[in-house]
């Protein structure tokens, strides 16, 4: 399809792309899926606070929720550069033929939504004493807003690439867009939108519930916060699954018609991959025309295993939700909420893994094969760039776990760095219902300063 | 059509210079002027309002360059792979630190300042490389545009630093004009892509078809709403500034 001349790439350059694709790709949204999933709910939490007038427990979840927010933000941003610059860098293939249709959506994007988000979470950030409350708050939602119209654009790209819609080819084998609104309603696209959008409000509900868990469990103060938090975390994250399993059974049902051969591989149908292989060796030339198999069902069926855990988990959870007594004092079910807080991300993972190795060999379905869409460039050059970018993002994920979960334990009031403060008494959680007395109105802390030294 | 694309990707790249210059100048300096650890969190402070902002145009250029200019975008990207490598890790570095430092320790400021040379030194690069220097003429841009981005940060840590840091700037950057000469120094830094630009082959290059003439109108359209926000950004932090409220700032993120 591609008439460039692409002289002998070093097959070890394409694997190398290949993984740092999929590496970066991976570890950027291990980012994406607690930021994207966490920006509404800091939303919904912010708008109680403001609506209550400021009502202490309610502004100080939404300064610790935040304070979690955007360390994990910050690391987020910083993954996803890599993610646009590589296109160019290790895929100038994919760009000289498809780049005039999903080049365009990249562009909107950056421009539309990432900038306007980036500004915004600076906004946020220093309008805490600054701006009237309702201004923040209309800030905060801007940038939640901004968070899922990037996410929508991204896929409209992946979604191009995983189905090819809307297009015409041109005299020299180039892709041109031909009707707008197919590729911005691509079926690819929208069907991976809720099904993204979904699994990052369970990333996120189990993330709350999980860090509430831990608090109540050891029983540190601001049970108020943590009680609510949890129920919160838990009473998002159940619907949230159907939402996400309902949108991934369309998918896959939509695959037997978009990609049969991901399908066929998936279901173990041999005499069906059989067919399609000659089908589209008669089509395409000769070559293997079947993604890694192992890989691909591997990845579909720990996705679904994930899927079986959270919702007998969260099952079980959104009733025990229901009693304050268990909210405070079943230890056991803080243990099970805090063992959950990965399995999102497992089920993410696995899912990119299912959709983009199950595509292969192709870059744009039935459009540039991957190993046309490769750079020219020598096999050290493109090692270079993998060892370089793997480390750092090996060293980003390592030390934002970390930090996220030193700064979740360390709690609502205290500083983020330097020793903690003398332990409070212990307060007895007070089950049932609301603890005795007036909640004390915990002092808050800043969003995340530098504290006293 | 052509013409309006070529002009936004020069408005978001010599943007990019002139305002993410500065605070990757100050970054490179952040040992200099700060000599402990209040110092350095005074500095942190005048950098942390600004630097998501500033360096969100250069994604906004990248952006722009592949939808309008696929094809030139993927050979050239391709081409200046080691360079970006470079400028990338650097850039992650910078951030990390400036995300991190709040967090405690000494190795973020060390972050932010390596992290800052670096992309400073892969922008020397990639510029000698557009204008063909090479050998001891692309090593002097190399140091020349470092200079020029250290300059620059100076004149604005003149401007926005606050208590000891302040002091020293402004001994550096002399005494009066330096509004003047830090809209020189980011004049010039601005000017610098777009003649290291003017050479590449850009009008042959534009994305075919109708994409042009739907997404040119659709971002230029929206580049006065990007403005207002960005002096939205500025003006909030102008007001309670960081000189009056050195304290207040510092409480911020950072």
């Amino acid at each position: 399809m591609s008439c460039r001349d692409r002289g002998d790439v070093d097959p070890q350059t394409l694997d190398f792309a290949r993984w740092q694709f999929g590496l970066t790709a991976a570890g950027h949204f291990l980012f994406v899926s607690l930021t994207l999933g966490l920006a509404p709910l800091l939303a919904v939490l912010q708008t109680r606070a403001t609506l209550r007038g400021g009502a202490p427990v309610h502004t100080a979840m939404v300064r610790y929720w935040g304070r979690l927010y955007l360390i994990n933000y910050g690391i987020g941003i910083v993954t996803g550069l890599v993610m646009e610059f590589q296109f160019g860098m290790a895929w100038s293939g994919l760009g000289h033929t498809a780049g005039a249709v999903f080049g365009a959506s990249l562009a909107v994007e950056t421009v539309f939504a990432f900038f306007v988000e980036s500004v915004f979470l600076g906004l946020w950030i220093l309008g805490w004493d600054r701006f009237n409350r309702w201004v923040h708050l209309a800030i905060l939602w801007v940038v939640t807003g901004t968070a899922y119209l990037s996410a929508y654009w991204i896929l409209v790209t992946n979604g191009f690439l995983n189905n090819p819609v809307g297009y015409a080819t041109d005299g020299d084998g180039a892709l041109v867009l031909e009707d707008p609104v197919a590729l911005l309603t691509n079926p690819s696209t929208l069907l991976a939108f809720g099904h993204i959008a979904g699994g990052a409000l369970v990333t996120a509900g189990l993330f709350l519930a999980g860090v509430s868990a831990y608090h109540l469990s050891r029983r540190t103060e601001h049970h108020a916060l943590f009680r609510r938090s949890l129920r919160l975390g838990v009473f998002t994250a159940l619907p949230a699954l159907f939402v996400t399993v309902v949108f991934g059974g369309v998918q896959l049902a939509s695959l037997t018609t978009l990609q049969p051969m991901k399908s066929a591989v998936f279901r173990q149908d041999a005499a069906e991959t059989a067919r399609l292989q000659a089908e589209l060796t008669e089509r395409f030339g000769p070559g293997d025309y079947l993604p890694h198999e192992a890989l691909t069902r591997g990845a579909g069926t720990v996705m679904m295993l994930m899927f079986a855990l959270l919702m007998y988990g969260l099952l079980a959870s959104a009733i025990l939700a229901c009693f304050p007594r268990a909210v405070h004092r079943f230890r056991l079910w803080h243990t099970v909420l805090m063992a959950m807080v990965p399995l999102p991300y497992v089920a993410m993972t696995a899912g990119w893994v299912f959709r983009e190795a199950g595509r292969q060999p192709w870059v744009v379905y039935g459009v540039l094969r991957t190993e046309d869409a490769v750079s020219d460039l020598s096999a050290g050059a493109m090692a270079l760039s993998l060892a370089v970018f793997g480390t750092l993002f090996a060293v980003l994920i390592a030390v934002n776990t970390v930090l996220l979960l030193r700064t979740a334990r360390r709690g609502p009031t205290a500083p983020l760095s330097g020793p903690l403060p003398p332990p409070t008494p212990l307060v007895p959680p007070g089950p049932p219902g609301p603890p005795a007395g007036p909640p004390a109105a915990p002092p808050v802390a800043p969003l995340a300063g530098p504290g006293p030294r | 059509m052509e013409t309006l694309a070529i002009g936004l990707l020069g408005f978001f790249t010599a943007g990019y210079f002139a305002l993410a210059g500065a605070d990757l100048g100050l970054g490179m300096l952040l040992p200099l002027l700060g000599r402990d650890r209040a110092d350095r969190d005074r500095i942190a402070a005048a950098l942390a309002p600004y630097f998501l902002g500033s360096e969100v145009w250069l994604v906004a250029a990248a952006g722009v360059f592949i939808g309008c200019f696929p094809e030139l975008e993927g050979e050239l990207f391709t081409e200046l792979l080691p360079v970006l490598v470079l400028l990338l890790a650097g850039w992650i570095v910078r951030d990390a630190g400036l995300w991190w430092r709040v967090h405690g320790g000494r190795v973020p400021d060390v972050m932010i300042c390596a992290g800052s040379w670096t992309v400073v030194a892969a922008w020397g690069w990639a510029l000698a490389g557009l204008l063909g220097g090479a050998g001891g003429l692309a090593l002097a841009t190399v140091a020349g545009v470092a200079l020029l981005f250290a300059a620059h940060g100076l004149g604005y840590g003149a401007l926005r630093l606050t208590g000891e840091p302040y002091r020293r700037a402004r001994q550096l950057a002399g005494g009066p004009g330096r509004g003047q000469t830090f809209a020189l120094t980011g004049a010039v830094l601005a000017a610098l892509p777009l003649l290291a630009g003017a050479g590449l082959p850009l009008r042959e290059n534009a994305a075919a078809g109708p994409v042009l003439g739907l997404l040119v109108p659709a971002l230029t359209a929206f580049v006065p709403v990007l403005l207002a926000a960005q002096l939205w950004l500025w003006r909030a932090t102008a007001r309670t500034g960081p000189r009056e409220g050195a304290a207040r700032t510092t409480a911020f993120f950072f």
